[in-house]
């Protein structure tokens, strides 16, 4: 079962990859202030995520998820 | 600061202003046809009503409305829950539900109200909608009140909603799918035949909105469930009257029972004004009208045929299929903006959509079909587009 760290490491790799930010990434890192990323390149992002741990994300919860922190939190929940 | 969140907005808005471009407060003067009329001063084809069949300006419905006005008034001044039901309006729900062929219809005073409000009710906390990604707005908007998980899949991805309705494990069984027949936006046909193979497997249940399918698709014009032989897998089928039918409204129809008792409990129904007699008496004129000439739909789907292919000799970038809705995909604001003024200029009104409007970053020039649209005044629509490439002022796939 992943957790807190495995979650937040897959997501820095993803962002790595799209290369928008030279910022250190932690869990504090907002999505959009922070990395700039659009509406729908959030949406492109959460599905990444969802496809590595086989999950749905329903979108009732993306307005609780401002950085990668919460959304690593919320992913534990889901899974739990 | 309360405002500050409309300044994106403001400053857009503002833009257009400076430009001289209206294209969202264009006000029809006069109106000389169902497909021409005077708007902002110019005598214009009317390209992106929605009016499918051209019933908005039949004879038939405006005596029907006129007698309906003389007889009971102009408005019903209440709620059907709160001041009880004209006559009208039941007879409208019984003649939606013949014309489907099921026991049970609601009529709603939009179409909005209609999806916004079954959307809203019919799963509810605990339960789970999938909804395609580029559903309407009236959709998304029920079904945040709904308080049941709402999960996306990929637009008109099969694979995608199975995906999704696997993960689910046994809540699949508690799941509403929501897909549209024609997306308003590109014109594309949801592929309906595997989405309801899909939830058949799942045993989920399925919830279609026809708004610019009805009329438009299927032997007798119920739209793309028809079309595609899976009306017996819709649990509940949303549409509306201010398209085809050329009034403003929506309706309900479901093979369910249950829809009755639903009916008590969708807030968009109990807390709104019902539909007025004249809109009433029109809409059930063109529902009949629509069933006895066929061959309005007939007529449609040669207009529709002819301005996809005429667009697409272009070049221009249509969507995938040809629909009544022919939408010219573009990347660029400005260039959006521009086209959509100069092809007013020409004396061709047609819809600029820009995000999140559109179902991306796209901006489009989006055009909606009528069986009305005389063959000429679909030459001159493309005529007009000719121009804006030969000019140089829109991209086309063959440069």
């Amino acid at each position: 079962m992943a957790d807190n760290q495995d979650y937040l490491k897959f997501m820095y790799s993803i962002i790595k990859g799209l290369n928008k930010t030279d910022l250190e990434l932690s869990e504090k890192t907002e999505l959009v202030a922070d990395i700039g990323l659009s509406s729908l390149e959030v949406m492109e992002f959460i599905e990444q995520v969802e496809d590595e741990y086989d999950i749905s994300i329903p979108l009732n919860i993306l307005p609780d998820i401002t950085t990668l922190g919460d959304f690593a939190r919320k992913l534990n929940e889901l899974n739990s | 600061m309360l405002f500050d969140k409309f300044k994106t907005m403001a400053d857009f808005l503002a833009e257009l202003e400076s430009k001289d471009v209206k294209p969202f407060g264009a006000v029809t003067e006069k109106l000389l046809s169902s497909t021409q009329g005077i708007v902002n001063g110019q005598n214009v084809i009317l390209a992106g009503t929605n009016n499918y069949l051209g019933l908005s300006y039949d004879a038939r419905c405006i005596a029907a409305s006129q007698e309906a006005a003389a007889k009971w008034g102009t408005g019903t001044t209440g709620s059907r829950v709160a001041n009880g039901s004209f006559v009208g309006h039941q007879e409208l729900e019984s003649e939606l539900a013949a014309f489907y062929g099921v026991d049970q219809a609601i009529a709603f005073t939009t179409g909005y109200a209609a999806t916004m409000g079954m959307c809203a009710t019919i799963a509810g906390p605990g339960d789970v909608i999938l909804l395609d990604a580029d559903s309407h707005a009236s959709i998304y908007a029920g079904v945040q009140l709904s308080g049941a998980d709402i999960i996306r899949f990929k637009h008109s991805d099969p694979d995608d909603l199975a995906k999704r309705l696997r993960r689910l494990g046994d809540r699949a069984k508690q799941t509403l799918i929501i897909a549209e027949g024609i997306y308003s936006m590109l014109g594309d046909i949801a592929p309906l035949q595997e989405i309801a193979a899909i939830k058949r497997e799942h045993g989920a249940y399925l919830f279609v909105d026809e708004a610019h399918s009805m009329g438009v698709l299927g032997e007798t014009g119920r739209g793309a469930a028809q079309a595609a032989g899976i009306e017996d897998d819709v649990d509940f089928l949303a549409g509306t009257f201010s398209k085809s039918l050329g009034a403003t409204g929506g309706y309900c129809v479901s093979k369910h029972q249950i829809l009755e008792t639903i009916r008590f409990t969708i807030r968009s129904y109990i807390f709104t004004a019902s539909t007025s007699p004249s809109v009433v008496a029109s809409t059930r004129k063109a529902l009949q009208i629509m069933r006895k000439e066929p061959q309005l739909r007939s007529k449609l789907w040669e207009n529709a045929n002819r301005l996809y292919t005429g667009l697409k000799v272009l070049g221009l970038p249509v969507g995938p299929t040809a629909s009544p809705v022919v939408a010219v995909n573009l990347e660029d604001r400005n260039q959006a903006i521009n086209c959509w003024n100069e092809l007013m200029g020409a004396g061709v009104y047609v819809n600029l959509v820009v995000p999140p409007a559109s179902p991306s970053t796209a901006f489009l020039l989006r055009n909606s079909v009528s069986a009305a649209h005389s063959t000429a005044q679909i030459d001159t629509i493309i005529a007009a587009y000719s121009n804006l490439v030969n000019a140089g002022l829109i991209s086309t796939n063959k440069e």
